[in-house]
């Protein structure tokens, strides 16, 4: 078994306008790779979820990336404020984003469930006042 | 890749729409499936199929991104709505085509839908 690729991605907390450069670079080595375009869109859609979460509820974090052979694992990790309850928080709808982030797009409360839908695992380790980290892992084969 | 009622090139949407075409003129005889009119990215992100078009008056390059990742062709922005260009380089760098239209987003999609471009078939909204 092979080493997996391993790429680090720091995500600037404080810009909303650069949110999703980690999923863009992240789609781009997928690509390059030749992995299925399937499975690198449902990867890409589940990061950029995850990233714009990092950045619009807990100024932002890092995303670690590890392309197995027979998987991509995705880790984000924020020292923001925790999530007081998963289970609400993973319900289709449930946002505690403000208004201005709704202008911009976001805050449909779609974007948990959406990384869940399109990824094969994913695990919220998360403690209020310290920080989340998503695990989430899309397999290729 | 699933065929629409009738799939239509970007060049027979820009002509339906009136829309200027803002960047991606050597994509404009891509076939687009199905289309999707949303300002809510995070809709996009769990209904839409690649190969589609994106109406909206969002105006932020957010709007580009979720483009992207969704390997969606074009983005049409709605009433008139003029992207900067910082948004148009973050669109030529990912191979989407950008049009503008005066029309508002009901008409620009009735137009679409009329002409036999059908949101997915899995979609309700
Ligand atoms: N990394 C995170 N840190 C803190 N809270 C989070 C994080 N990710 C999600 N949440 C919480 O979970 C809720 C639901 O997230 P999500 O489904 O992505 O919807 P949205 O981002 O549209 O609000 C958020 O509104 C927020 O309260
Ligand atoms: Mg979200």
């Amino acid at each position: 078994m092979s080493e997996p690729i391993r790429i680090t991605y720091e995500v600037d907390g404080e810009d909303f306008m650069s949110a999703g450069t980690a999923s863009t670079d992240m789609k781009r080595v997928l690509r390059q790779l030749g992995l299925d375009s399937e499975i690198i869109r449902r990867a890409a859609i589940a990061m950029y979820e995850g990233e714009i979460n990092m950045v619009i509820h807990a100024h932002g974090g890092v995303a670690e990336v590890a392309i197995y052979e027979d998987r991509i694992e995705m880790n984000l990790i924020d020292h923001g404020p925790g999530i007081p309850d998963v289970e609400l928080a993973m319900s289709a709808g449930y946002s505690t984003a403000a208004e201005n982030i709704r202008e911009l797009g976001f805050g449909a409360g779609m974007g948990l469930p959406n990384m869940k839908k399109y990824t094969d695992e994913m695990t919220i380790e998360t403690e209020v006042g310290k920080g989340t980290t998503v695990r989430m892992v899309v397999r290729t084969v | 890749m699933r065929k629409g009622l009738m799939d239509m090139t970007i060049r027979e949407a820009a002509a339906l729409l009136d829309a200027e075409v803002l960047c991606g003129e050597d994509l404009l005889d891509r076939e687009i499936a199905s289309a999707c009119g949303s300002d809510m990215m995070s809709d996009v992100l769990a209904f839409v199929k690649e190969h589609s078009i994106l109406l909206t008056g969002l105006l932020n390059p957010q709007v580009v991104r979720t483009a992207e990742m969704m390997d969606m062709s074009c983005i049409v922005f709605v009433r008139g709505k003029q992207p900067g260009e910082a948004i148009l380089e973050l669109a030529r760098s990912s191979g989407i085509a950008v049009l503008r239209t005066e029309y508002r987003m009901y008409a620009a999609c009735g137009k679409l839908y009329a002409a036999g471009l059908r949101p997915h078939a899995s979609e309700k909204i």
